[in-house]
């Protein structure tokens, strides 16, 4: 809603606006920053409470896009992960963002990628996913499907990695995916991201315009728009609105998020239950059989305890505890000292 | 003056705490127990002491030896010569009397025969099956009773008091009041058998003095642990590897007692156990620039596998303090001795031009208070700092004096906040030097101040990425400016100058080994040697002072590559390079004093050398180019 002044935290949009893109025109990636960039004006999030964290590659570069008055780390290939796992130990009151790609993820990344969902880290976790490596000039990455052909005609014989299945089956709590071209879609799932305490791990197909647009290429913008099966209609309604949304009765699956949201999911085509690990998994496995893929939110399971929960760490942020509460007193050191004579 | 035929009886000359026990065990069989019981009570009688454990890279069966060195002048370094065995593992007692200088006492178990290998040693057979099968009816527990009866012998040949080796076997149970119970019958069992049969032959005694009045007795690694929890450290990443674990295991149990949130029961702390040690150093580096006070502990294989991460750590500065517990490399190396083989490779570890700060801890003390100075040190210089423990301070048992209560508080080092923002006229850019000393002010996400991206890849003054030839210039020399400052803030050397020719340069735990071998040249060749102790990387301005006033320095260190000498190369102007000689030690003990002394003599003119394949056996190998 660009012609709005302030959002509802009195705001106006040029904090969230990010600098210059560098990326090529038409660039998937370029879109979804812009879906960013709305979601968290629309949400309310103040953007000097956010942090953006990205590794390498296309994809990583874009943080820079999004939310200028947030603080950002650019990290190294692979490992952002770790580095928005210490940063939110830190300070667990912060949102955090954090975007990768599928080489990033799904190739050198994919040990801190596995204990990232596994711990059920709390922020954002978007994978830009165009099937190749746009900043090396376009080799094959490992969503990369079998079959799918580079411009020069090498063939992909390996089997893709589906960061959505393995995000469900090691633990994230709120797995979506979605296409850079679906506005719509996109920026519902973001904003029901933002409403989740836990790790949404959300995988967005972002065709390299590039390297990987052509015929022959399984995430081109064409393949995507053909292949693209919308799993649900998904209604986000913030805390914040009092909007109430009727359905007809096992066509829609309401969940009640973390800070009291309500997200509506409207079956369109697959009968599955979202909520239900099995069930979400097999539905993805019966699309991509299908040579589709779903999108949509895949997996929520919206009170799950995120992993600052599980550490028990006291309210405030660690980085701000004043001396006295992390350096015991002299009587600690007696003690100590006087179990060691 | 010992008694080197078994079958006269002369009463032989006493010598009064100054000896070294060896027992040879196998791992996994409670021997530790019986040993730091032996070390305990010994330090209770206010005898200096020592405990050097030499195990394998397993978890039960294979062989371990643990050497008790008590010296009444506080030698407490390793001590190559043994003068009591105790022989409990069939497996190596053979090799290991044969290896026996004449003289040596001998307590073995009876059925080993060892007294059959030769005539010239000291011999105490013990029957140690038969005496636990009298205090311990549970045949599976006899096993891990069993050792508590060389205690028992060894107090009554020594002359340790009972009521010593009592307390410290209490203590060392702590709770488990059954099991002490047991070991206390073992104990007593052991101490009556040697009243009742055997003569004792050999001349080393233990008499009480009243060296050790007040101190404590406590690990490298424990002191470390409760040394980052004064320093308020929130956020620790770890992944297990030896000789490092027991750094955050320790610190684990601390903070789970001293550090929870009297009112909400909550921990004032994160510690996560990492999936590598990449992670680990990711965690940290991203909690160090969020702001909290962020560690973790390694050694050597974790080192190799942090370097990209040490490298933006150097080059996006952000704080973290990273502990190598130093075992032998390279590679999985021999991953339960000791070293100093990674100083090198730390210093500058990553790709590109990088230098890191090192602290190097010598004692248990340091452990603690270097601890406390890498937290401030790291967020004053926005950068890793890296303590260089190793095996021998981290695992074994040494005394301290009790650690001080920090009084000092914390140095946050330049985050800006509005006051710093106002006094810089509003202007600020991240990696802008304000003050000349190469230390530019930091923004924390989350505090309301301007925000900054941070990066690994090149970057201006303001922050903003760039590849213009000059801003990289300016950025790395700004880099080397603030290395430079770090002189000046790290811990000093510590320097006794007594203006003879020969200098001597070493850190870490080869000085205690210096200590006594700088006694040893003086006594026995009448060779004066000042000594500088190097405590942290970059070099202070002293150590070139150093130098300039020696003639010869020998570098003293446990490492093949004179990695110390190649790091002052690096620093020190070309005349005082050739100046520099090496004394090596690096066969995964802890170095020695005799082995020093004898590689001076030699360098010296003083000494002849061992042919080279005695100098391998003997673990010493001569430097110079």
């Amino acid at each position: 809603m660009p012609d709005v002044k302030t959002n509802r935290i009195g705001i106006e949009l040029q904090p969230y606006r990010g600098g210059k893109t560098t990326l090529c025109a038409g660039c998937g990636h370029n879109a979804i920053s812009e879906r960013i960039v709305e979601a968290f004006f629309e949400m309310g999030v103040d953007p000097t409470q956010v942090l953006k964290l990205s590794g390498i590659g296309c994809s990583s570069k874009t943080p820079a896009y999004f939310l200028g008055a947030a603080h950002g780390f650019n990290s190294v290939h692979g490992r952002m992960p770790s580095v928005a796992t210490g940063a939110l130990l830190a300070n667990k009151t912060m949102i955090a963002i954090g975007v990768s790609g599928d080489g990033d993820t799904g190739a050198i990344g994919i040990g801190q990628f596995v204990h990232l969902m596994r711990r059920n880290v709390p922020m954002i976790y978007i994978i830009e996913d165009n099937g190749c490596y746009g900043l090396t000039k376009g080799q094959f990455s490992p969503t990369a499907d079998v079959g799918s052909k580079l411009k020069n005609g090498v063939v992909n014989d390996l089997p893709p990695i589906d960061t959505c299945a393995l995000a469900i089956e090691l633990g994230a709590s709120f797995v979506a995916r979605s296409f850079s071209g679906d506005k719509k879609q996109l920026s519902a799932i973001l904003k029901a991201s933002l409403s989740h305490r836990g790790t949404c791990m959300i995988d967005v197909i972002s065709p390299c315009v590039t390297f990987n647009d052509h015929e022959g290429s399984t995430k081109s913008y064409a393949y995507a728009k053909d292949h693209d099966e919308p799993l649900d209609e998904v209604s986000f309604v913030p805390y914040f609105e009092d909007i109430s949304i009727d359905y007809e009765p096992g066509t829609t699956t309401e969940v009640r998020m973390h800070d009291g949201s309500h997200l509506y999911l409207k079956k369109v085509a697959e009968d599955y239950d979202p909520t239900d690990k099995l069930s979400a998994i097999r539905m993805l496995h019966e699309t991509s059989r299908r040579g589709e893929f779903a999108t949509g939110i895949i997996y929520i399971e919206p009170d799950k305890d995120d992993f600052t929960t599980m550490l028990n760490i006291v309210d405030a942020p660690l980085a701000t505890l004043p001396l006295e509460a992390v350096r015991p007193g002299q009587e600690v050191l007696d003690e100590i000292m006087e179990s060691l004579r | 003056m010992t008694a080197t035929d078994p079958g006269v009886h002369p009463a032989p000359a006493r010598i009064v705490n100054d000896f070294s026990i060896q027992v040879a065990t196998v791992n996994g069989s409670g021997s530790q127990t019986a040993n730091l019981v032996l070390l305990r009570s010994i330090f209770q009688m206010g005898i200096p002491v020592s405990g050097k454990n030499m195990f394998p890279s397993n978890i039960a069966g294979l062989p371990t030896w643990y050497t008790v060195r008590a010296n009444k002048h506080g030698y407490i370094a390793r001590r190559k010569e043994i003068d009591f065995l105790v022989a409990m593992n069939p497996e190596t007692a053979k090799e290991d009397v044969l290896a026996l200088e004449p003289g040596t006492a001998v307590l073995y178990d009876e059925p080993l025969r060892l007294n059959a290998l030769r005539s010239d040693l000291v011999f105490y057979p013990v029957p140690f099956d038969k005496i636990v099968a009298t205090v311990c009816t549970d045949a599976k527990l006899r096993r891990l009773v069993k050792n508590m009866i060389y205690d028992g012998v060894l107090s009554r040949l020594l002359g340790i008091e009972m009521p010593e080796m009592e307390k410290a076997l209490r203590k060392q149970f702590g709770k488990k009041a059954k099991a002490a119970e047991l070991n206390l019958g073992a104990l007593h069992a052991g101490s009556a058998h040697a009243e009742a049969n055997l003569e004792k032959r050999d001349p080393y005694w233990v008499e009480r003095l009243d060296k050790t009045a007040g101190k404590v007795l406590i690990e490298g690694n424990a002191a470390a642990a409760l040394g980052c929890m004064m320093a308020g450290v929130t956020v620790v990443a770890w992944y297990p590897i030896t000789p490092s674990s027991s750094l955050p295991e320790t610190l684990i149990s601390y903070m789970r007692k001293y550090r929870m949130d009297k009112t909400s029961g909550k921990a004032t702390f994160a510690i996560v156990q990492a999936e590598d040690e990449i992670a680990a150093l990711g965690m940290v580096v991203g909690a160090g620039w969020a702001g909290a006070r962020a560690m973790t502990s390694t050694s050597g294989p974790g080192i190799s596998l942090m370097s990209e991460f040490a490298g933006l750590a150097y080059y996006a500065e952000l704080p973290g303090v990273v502990f190598d517990i130093q075992r032998v490399g390279p590679s999985t190396g021999l991953p339960t001795r000791t070293a100093q083989g990674d100083i090198l490779k730390t210093a500058t570890l990553s790709h590109g031009d990088t230098r890191h700060i090192l602290l190097m801890p010598s004692s248990v003390e340091e452990c603690y208070t270097m601890a406390m100075d890498a937290f401030d040190l790291a967020e004053r210089f926005q950068s890793l700092v890296f303590v260089m423990s190793d095996l021998d301070l981290g695992m074994n048992t040494w005394m301290s004096d009790p650690f001080e209560y920090p009084e000092k508080a914390l140095d946050r080092g330049k985050v800006l906040d509005a006051a710093a923002l106002q006094r810089l006229g509003g202007e600020w850019g991240r990696y802008k030097d304000v003050d000349g000393d190469g230390i530019p002010y930091r923004t924390v996400p989350g505090s309301g101040m301007p925000p900054y991206f941070t990066r690994g890849s090149g970057h201006n003054e303001r922050g903003q990425y760039s590849e213009r030839p000059d801003d990289y210039q300016n950025n790395v020399d700004r880099l080397a400016r603030k290395f430079a400052t770090a002189k000046r803030y790290v811990p000093q050397p510590v320097v006794d100058d007594s203006g003879a020719d020969i200098g001597l340069i070493a850190f870490g735990t080869s000085h205690w080994a210096i200590e006594e071998s700088r006694d040893q040249l003086s006594r026995e060749a009448g060779v004066a040697t000042s000594y500088l102790r190097v405590r942290a990387y970059p070099f202070p301005d002293e150590i070139e002072a150093f130098i300039a006033r020696h003639k010869r320095v020998y570098v003293v260190e446990q490492n093949r590559d004179a990695q110390l000498r190649a790091l002052l190369k690096m620093d020190m102007p070309v005349e005082y390079v050739g100046r520099l000689r090496s004394v090596l030690h690096y066969n995964g003990l802890p170095i020695d004093a005799r082995s020093i002394t004898d590689d001076i003599l030699v360098q010296e003119g003083l000494k002849t050398a061992l042919p080279r394949r005695a100098q391998i056996a003997e673990g010493v190998a001569v430097g110079g180019e």
